[in-house]
């Protein structure tokens, strides 16, 4: 049985769609009947830095922020970043992670290195752990920034909601001239985690 | 339109709430948590919306309105209240005609603030009612609700919120649009709109027996509420502080304060009488808590919740229980941390190269170019508030005398020199100072989403104005010595500021060249992007910081080269800067 309240954690790099995935997700929860809320970031943090928002949905929510050990899941928009919110995650997490690295200041000036063994860490946890490599999927698509449509694609697979909303809502929300690319991007992301 | 549901962030609520309660003027000035806010007000008809200067200026105007008769609004972040805070306190005594509310964001934790100063303390230390929604539905209402009780007890009123009530996103329906009961028109009654003395101390003891009024008021306004629970722990709590203290415990007894200033001290009273064990859940100041405490009713407040940071439902439940929560099951990894940054080929990084390699004390601003603090760079070295970077290099100086002369320089935003900066360069003319203030103009406000200034020459609905002519207005103020130049010419303007702090009389480089993040800079098309060829490694581009470099070691022992640097032609925006830097001329524009 599907759980009827949720929390979703969306984290990646500023500047790679975030807000607009996590928005997109919200909408689709309202039209099927939920409460919602969500939370951003933005100005200072997002020059490039770390970013995440939080959505909560159910019958009635309060508290816009997902406790500690509480979501239910990650979508990780950069390997590095699926990494860094693990304190948010349980046992039960289901964690997507879309496989792209964007080097942070200190690896891109040489005085640090990207770890290499990131899927290990989250693998070892006994986490579910769904790595896609949304960029190369987005580029099939046909334009590089519909990352974030594939890993709305994978999400849409583990939430309470029917997936006509979503194609719905997608086509409410993204300008006619790259609607064809996001709705591929979907479904792209769809398939990749049933196989 | 009555049952229509919206997905609105706090702070598109609160510009909902104001068109809905009819306001004719709203004047702010950007800062995160607030800055949307004016932004989303643009899209209602009948709304004149502007950028001011500063939050002072923004006040000023709102009274003005309110003065003529209209509903008007005024945002800022918290620290901006700071600014407005001189004719904050007075308009308090003028009192309104039209209904005056201000909005100010409170920003616990400092996400992007430079503090995290609690703003309920101005309702307390000016005298004015103070509403603090919990969530976006709320803050549509209670914003409505400010402009009635404004003009009912004629007073400005102020609106609280805080980041996470500004950038959360929840559900709202839209209302009807309220009528103010005032009409627009020129009033003159000295008696109230004239603080001197003699008028001043008439309208402090109206001021007081208005305070009356309100503390009568409070005890039955709606949106202070009490939901009886298990009375054996009860709280009493208000805005996002509520939201967590009703997720980490459902069933307790609360009392819910929509207004925190004045306080509905027989309704505490009440509620205490009730309640076993109670406890004040608030973020940042014991603000309630003090004021229950002085009643002489027992409470457990800032002994447990943290006075830093924002509180969360774990935050408060950990606080109150000590026992059976739910702790992290996966502890954190170690992995290099991701800081904001200056984007690829920003205008401000080359500066502050140069500033580096001139070895000065940079008295820094605050603006995306703050970030130049940060490593590699390392090139800012104080940073106080808006403004604060000439008066503070002019301070250094007159404290060192002749010592500072060729090792201090001033750096301040286009937006904040307009801001703050004009004053303090005033007095480094006036008082025969030799500072030498560097002025980035990237035409636009940029760090807190790209906003117009009056050095821009658009407006905020980005119709054409007049433009300030920086190089004039520093003219006039009697600076003798002012040059623009291109920052993406990074050693040309290296030596221009080594001339200039060797000058023992006051001067201003222009830095001008816009933010690459501006849509008219994304537009252009066939810019030139960088490529390296056959890199020596020495890393002089590296220091540079540009997110579009990066550095490839090579983990051959034997090898004399430690490594290559790389270019990411999809990061790369063409600026040149590294080229300029590069000794070896390894680095070329690619060929199209
Ligand atoms: C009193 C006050 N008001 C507003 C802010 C928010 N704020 C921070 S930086 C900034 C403006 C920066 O613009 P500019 O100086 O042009 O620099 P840029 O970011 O464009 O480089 C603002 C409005 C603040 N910190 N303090
Ligand atoms: S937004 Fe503009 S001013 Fe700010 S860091 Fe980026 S390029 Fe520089
Ligand atoms: S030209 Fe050099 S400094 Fe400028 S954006 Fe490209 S890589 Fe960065």
């Amino acid at each position: 049985m599907i759980k009827q309240q949720g929390n979703i954690l969306f984290c990646g790099v500023g500047g790679q769609g975030i807000l607009l995935a996590s928005e997109i997700t919200a909408f689709v929860l309202i039209a099927s009947g939920f409460d919602v809320k969500k939370s951003e970031v933005h100005g200072m943090a997002q020059r490039g830095g770390s970013v995440v928002a939080h959505l909560r949905y159910g019958e009635k929510v309060f508290s816009p922020l997902i406790d500690i050990a509480s979501a239910d899941i990650e979508v990780a928009f950069e390997l590095l970043e699926s990494v860094r919110y693990l304190p948010y995650l349980n046992t039960k997490s289901k964690v997507i992670v879309n496989t792209q690295k964007i080097l942070p200041p200190s690896v891109s000036t040489g005085v640090e290195q990207y770890p290499d063994n990131l899927l290990d860490i989250l693998k070892e946890k006994d986490l579910s752990v769904f790595p896609i490599n949304a960029f190369d999927m987005a580029k099939e698509a046909g334009d590089m920034r519909a990352v974030n449509m594939v890993l709305v694609g994978a999400l849409s697979k583990f939430i309470p909601v029917n997936e006509d909303v979503f194609f719905n809502i997608i086509e409410e929300k993204i300008p006619k001239k790259i609607l064809e690319i996001n709705r591929k991007a979907f479904i792209f992301g769809q398939k990749a985690v049933l196989t | 339109m009555e049952n229509k549901v919206l997905l609105l962030s706090g702070n598109e609520a609160i510009a909902l709430g104001a068109y809905e309660a009819n306001i004719k003027v709203a004047s702010g000035y950007p800062g995160t948590p607030s800055t949307e806010i004016l932004e989303t007000l643009l899209s209602y008809d009948g709304i004149y919306t502007e950028w001011a200067p500063n939050e002072k200026v923004a006040v000023e105007v709102a009274i003005g309105a309110s003065f003529a008769g209209v509903r008007s609004l005024a945002t800022m972040k918290h620290v901006g209240l700071n600014v407005a805070a001189d004719p904050l306190f007075t308009s308090v005594y003028t009192g309104v005609r039209g209904g005056f509310v201000i909005i100010c964001a409170d920003d616990p934790e400092m996400h992007s603030s430079q503090n995290e100063q609690d703003n309920r303390n101005y309702a307390f230390a000016a005298k004015l009612p103070m509403l603090e929604p919990s969530d976006p539905f709320e803050a549509k209402e209670f914003v409505k609700k400010a402009f009635n009780i404004s003009e009912e007890f004629d007073t400005p009123v102020i609106v609280r919120t805080t980041t996470r009530l500004s950038h959360v996103k929840g559900i709202v329906s839209p209302g009807n649009i309220e009528k103010s009961k005032v009409s627009p028109s020129i009033e003159k009654i000295p008696e109230k709109f004239v603080m001197l003395p003699s008028y001043a101390r008439k309208r402090r003891v109206e001021l007081d027996k208005r305070l009356i009024r309100l503390r009568e008021f409070v005890e039955t306004f709606q949106e202070n509420k009490i939901e009886l629970g298990d009375k054996r722990i009860g709280f009493i709590t208000s805005g996002v502080s509520y939201l967590y203290v009703k997720e980490a415990f459902p069933n307790a007894s609360v009392l819910k304060l929509g207004i925190v200033y004045p306080f509905p001290e027989k309704m505490i009273k009440e509620f205490a009488s009730q309640i076993e064990e109670l406890f004040i859940v608030e973020e940042l100041d014991p603000f309630i808590e003090l004021h229950v405490k002085a009643m002489g009713i027992k409470c457990k407040g800032k002994e447990l919740i943290p006075s830093r940071n924002e509180l969360s439902s774990y935050i408060v439940k950990n606080a109150i229980l000590k026992e059976d929560i739910k702790k992290a099951v996966f502890e954190p990894v170690q992995i290099p941390l991701r800081p904001p940054n200056l984007c690829p080929g920003c205008p401000h990084r080359g500066i502050f190269y140069a500033l580096s390699k001139l070895k000065v004390f940079v008295a820094g601003d605050i603006g995306c170019y703050t970030l130049a603090a940060f490593k590699p760079l390392n090139a800012v070295d104080s940073c106080v508030c808006m403004g604060a970077s000439i008066g503070t290099a002019f301070g250094m100086e007159k404290a060192l005398g002749k010592d500072a002369l060729s090792k201090i320089v001033a750096v301040i935003g286009d937006s904040t020199f307009v801001h703050s900066g004009i004053t303090p360069l005033i007095d480094v003319v006036y008082n025969k100072g030799f500072t030498t203030v560097i002025i980035l103009d990237n035409s636009t406000t940029a760090m807190t989403g790209h906003q117009q200034n009056p050095a821009t020459g658009f407006t905020i609905k980005d119709e054409p104005t007049v433009s300030i002519d920086l190089e004039a207005l520093c003219r006039a103020i009697g600076v003798k010595h002012v040059y623009t130049v291109n920052p993406n010419d990074i050693l040309g303007t290296q030596k221009l500021v080594k001339q200039e702090i060797e000058r023992d009389e006051p001067s201003v480089i222009i830095t001008k060249a816009p933010c690459v993040l501006l849509p008219e800079v994304r537009k252009i098309k066939n810019k030139p992007i960088y490529k390296i060829n056959k890199c020596k490694g020495c890393m002089t581009c590296v220091k540079l910081g540009c997110p579009a470099i990066e550095w490839i070691p090579i983990n051959d022992e034997k090898s004399k080269q430690k490594g290559n640097s790389q270019i990411n032609r999809v990061l790369c925006a063409g600026c040149g800067q590294c080229a300029m830097l590069c000794k070896f001329d390894a680095i070329m524009m690619e060929e199209k």
